[in-house]
């Protein structure tokens, strides 16, 4: 018998196929926290003004909580466990350590991630609400602190690692830069 | 190799939190769990007249709906340090004391069905007139129960203000503020047989554990509480919460293991907050500068569910040498959520009231408000007489003045433009008290040559696991490496909580006294220290963490927008465990004292009594793009009565930066701001 209130999808996490029988309302955070298992994303308000959900959603940021699983159909998702596949650490990972770029660690997974996004939309050539010039034709955006930070809102902190969390990113773009 | 306190590490679940590894109260997983939603009264006060269960009851995988009619029955002498908690005391009748009061929990099969149930739960209220509005002289305002922060009279206020040369009189208000730490607060809770289980986010699992098997009429030995990491506290969570008791509840009623984990709106509704303060401040001085009189008196909202205490006036007793000190505190019992520690409780409005007074006066007396504190330097205790254990506010002012180019400054306001910009600087001083509370450790020696060390803490994000795991290596005179660290768990012992900017000190003396008896006994077995008895032996000093925060602001007058342009503290809290860490926790209290200050305030709708922004786009906490660039760095200072020397860092730094900023702004603009938050509507000319 059908069931009308549940769907079948596929999802593709951290380069793993999964095949899911879902409730239409899970949203892709409860998916991946409760089906996938991947707890990594956090759930820190499920109304999208916290970012501690976030996820890149084939290669871009998202917030879980007001994705639903079934409108991921067939995406390539990658969760906090998946930014480093089975091995080393990525430079920003090892950058939120060395920095103390975190405290409790709730909000750190979407930190990260959206961090991720973000570096990834800057080289780009993405602009922010506090790019100076942002006429097509205009110069790529330089990232400064200012740029991260405007960039980052969508993920608060309530333990106040943001200048840590700031200087993190800095120190993963400029390494970027530096190996080109 | 025995060097470990001091050195700067980075934490040892690093790598566990940016690879997601790291397991939340809500993230473990459990066979065979059901999940519980909760529903929250909707009216100010009344009485539940029904509970419409049989609406829910036949949608799918709903197990059940516990109310007042079928909950168990609870002791209603549990509580804590305030005493009996009707907080505690859920779904035990129809009675509802505040909006956000819960009285059910729907449990479902999973997640999705529990809420759909508990969103189409009808429930029937009988309203009663309710009051919520906070106000100093409110008539049912009486004198708070002060089981510290206690009234005092030192001198003659009146005489000292009548022979002041000028006295300020203001008063300063502070509103409900709310934790927000990103963790909701979540529960999962089974009973194998008698014994209860449960995984909770917490500040201190052994005193949830007592409190609940103090509910459940358990011997304490039945109950055990585990929460390995904890999504940020700040208070919130340092009570035995409403997701452990309903979920525990619900697991004895369906014979399961049950999961409830409150939404963020709920966090906001049903958990705690900082109540309303409303401040008045007389002081009265010299043409020098000399303090004749400090008198602060304090409002502030409860609920008559549970008695609480924001010692407003604490600092007042500390900071300042004056010929006369009188502080009252009183408490105005609304209906409203029962208010509770908030991160620096007591301190920082507190010290928004007083070190905004002390910049008034400096303003009016044409001095530098720097000077006119360091003029004010106590020898003693200015209200106990005591000595003082270590002393080095002074200091933060000095280096503070230093590194911030305060000498440069133009004292007086609105003399700053830069463009449409006003631009302003302001300091402010403080302290918040020193110490510890009995706890015990238990260490034992492995036959791999490692040491297991046992104690009940948590790490809320304090940093205690790495700052625990130095003391017990430098304790035992052996490398970290060779430490074996067991924490967040009931059953490791008693221990005080993550609180009161005392777990470091706390729970790192039980560690050394442990280890000194394992070592006196040939580093051999298991050995267990409790430290009551030596706590009992320490003797009466004024103990205390100081502080001076500087600050630079831009106000757009167009606007009303201000921002915080720079930000500096400069911090006495004794030894210092881990400066990484210790400068996070001041850097993360600074960013709060500034949340405080410019966004946060809960807000409630006149008629309806209810807190009508409980989510984080209505109440605003500080985001990246709200904070700059800190700096925050030590004086060398070291606490003699406790081991190590610390003091503890984890509340010091969300106090003074309010006032700090609404002294900048005032310096940019000339107009006084003594209503937090400095909003938009508030600064706009």
């Amino acid at each position: 018998m059908t069931n009308h209130h549940r769907s079948v999808i596929s999802l593709q996490v951290n380069g793993v196929p999964h095949r899911l029988d879902v409730d239409n309302r899970t949203t892709l955070l409860d998916a991946l926290r409760e089906d996938v298992g991947h707890t990594g994303p956090k759930k820190g308000c499920d109304h999208g003004q916290c970012g501690a959900c976030t996820v890149l959603l084939d290669g871009r940021r998202v917030v879980s909580c007001l994705t639903l699983a079934v409108a991921a159909e067939d995406a390539e998702v990658t969760t906090v466990e998946g930014l480093a596949g089975d091995g080393e650490l990525l430079p920003l990972q090892r950058a939120f350590i060395g920095l103390d770029g975190f405290q409790c660690g709730y909000c750190t997974s979407g930190q990260l991630c959206s961090a991720a996004g973000m570096l990834a939309e800057h080289a780009a050539g993405w602009p922010s609400a506090v790019t100076a010039d942002v006429s097509p034709d205009g110069p790529a955006p330089v990232l400064d602190a200012a740029e991260v930070r405007e960039r980052m809102s969508g993920n608060l902190c309530r333990c106040g690692a943001y200048p840590s969390i700031v200087r993190a990113v800095l120190e993963t773009a400029a390494r970027k830069e530096i190996a080109g | 190799m025995t060097n470990a306190v001091g050195a700067a590490r980075p934490r040892i679940e690093g790598r566990a939190k940016v690879t997601g590894a790291a397991l939340y109260a809500a993230d473990v997983p459990v066979p065979g769990l059901a999940f519980g939603v909760v529903v929250l009264a909707t009216v100010s006060r009344g009485r539940v007249r029904d509970v419409g269960v049989c609406a829910v009851q036949g949608m799918p995988g709903v197990l059940g709906v516990i109310d007042h009619r079928n909950a168990p029955r609870l002791d209603p002498a549990a509580g804590g340090f305030f005493g009996p908690d009707g907080q505690l005391q859920l779904l035990q009748d129809e009675v509802i004391p505040f909006a956000g009061r819960p009285v059910a929990l729907v449990v479902a099969e999973t997640l999705e069905q529990a809420r759909a149930a508990a969103e189409a739960l009808p429930v029937i209220y009988d309203e009663e007139p309710h009051d919520t509005a906070f106000t100093a002289d409110h008539p049912a305002s009486r004198p708070a129960v002060t089981i510290f922060d206690e009234p005092v009279d030192v001198g003659d206020v009146a005489a000292e203000l009548a022979a002041s040369r000028v006295v300020v009189e203001e008063r300063y208000r502070t509103p409900e503020e709310h934790c927000s730490a990103m963790e909701p607060h979540s529960a999962t809770a089974w009973w194998e047989g008698e014994h209860l289980e449960a995984i909770d986010s917490n500040q201190g699992p052994f005193s949830v554990a007592r409190t609940l098997a103090t509910l459940f009429s358990l011997s304490p030995d039945l109950v055990r509480v585990r929460t390995e990491h904890v999504g940020g506290g700040f208070g919130s969570k340092g009570l035995c919460g409403p997701q452990l008791i309903l979920a525990a509840m619900a697991a004895r009623l369906f014979g399961r293991p049950v999961r409830v984990t409150l939404t963020r709106a709920q966090v906001f509704l049903a958990t705690a907050m900082r109540p309303a303060t409303d401040q008045l401040i007389r002081i009265g001085a010299d043409a020098d500068g000399g303090l004749r009189a400090i008198h602060h008196e304090a409002a502030f909202e409860i609920s008559p569910l549970v008695e609480y205490l924001e010692g407003c006036t604490e600092l007042t007793k500390t900071l300042y040498a004056a010929r006369a000190i009188r502080t009252r505190l009183s408490a105005v019992p609304l209906d409203i959520l029962p208010p509770y520690s908030m991160r620096g409780p007591g301190a920082a409005p507190g010290s928004f009231a007083l070190e905004s007074a002390m910049d008034e006066l400096a303003e009016r007396l044409g001095m530098d408000p720097l000077e006119l504190r360091l003029r004010n330097e106590p020898v003693a205790g200015p209200v106990s007489g005591l000595p003082f254990s270590s002393r080095n506010l002074v200091a933060c002012l000095r280096e503070g003045a230093r590194r911030f180019g305060w000498d440069t400054r133009d004292h007086r306001p609105r003399t700053r433009r830069e463009g449409p910009l006003l631009v302003g600087t302001g300091l402010a001083a403080t302290s918040f008290s020193a110490g510890a509370f009995p706890s015990s450790a238990t260490i034992t020696t492995e036959a791999d040559g490692t040491f297991t060390v046992a104690v009940g803490a948590t790490d809320l994000g304090t940093g205690a696991r790495t700052a625990l795991t130095a003391i017990a290596a430098d304790a035992l005179a052996v490398g970290t490496d060779r430490i074996r660290l067991r924490i967040s768990d009931s059953g490791l012992g008693p221990a005080w909580g993550a609180g009161g900017s005392r777990g470091t000190t706390s729970w790192g003396w039980a560690i050394i006294e442990a280890a000194e008896k394992l070592r006196g006994q040939g580093r051999r077995g298991t050995v267990t220290a409790d430290t009551t008895s030596s706590l009992g032996g320490l003797p009466s000093l004024e103990r205390h963490a100081f502080s001076a925060v500087f600050t630079e602001v831009t106000v757009d007058p167009m606007t009303g927008e201000v921002r915080v342009r720079r930000l500096l503290g400069m911090f006495a809290v004794g030894r210092v465990v881990n400066p990484l860490m210790a400068r996070s926790q001041v850097v993360g209290g600074m960013i709060g004292g500034l949340s405080m200050a410019l966004h946060e305030e809960g807000l409630r709708d006149p008629v309806s009594g209810r807190h009508v922004n409980a989510d984080f786009a209505g109440y605003h906490i500080a985001a990246h793009a709200d904070v700059p660039d800190i700096e925050a760095d030590f004086v060398p200072d070291h606490e003699p009565g406790i081991p190590m020397g610390v003091k503890g860092a984890g509340e010091i730094g969300n106090v003074g930066t309010a006032a700090a900023i609404a002294n900048a702004v005032w310096h940019a603009t000339g107009v006084r701001q003594r209503s937090l938050p400095i909003r938009l509507d508030r600064v706009l000319e």
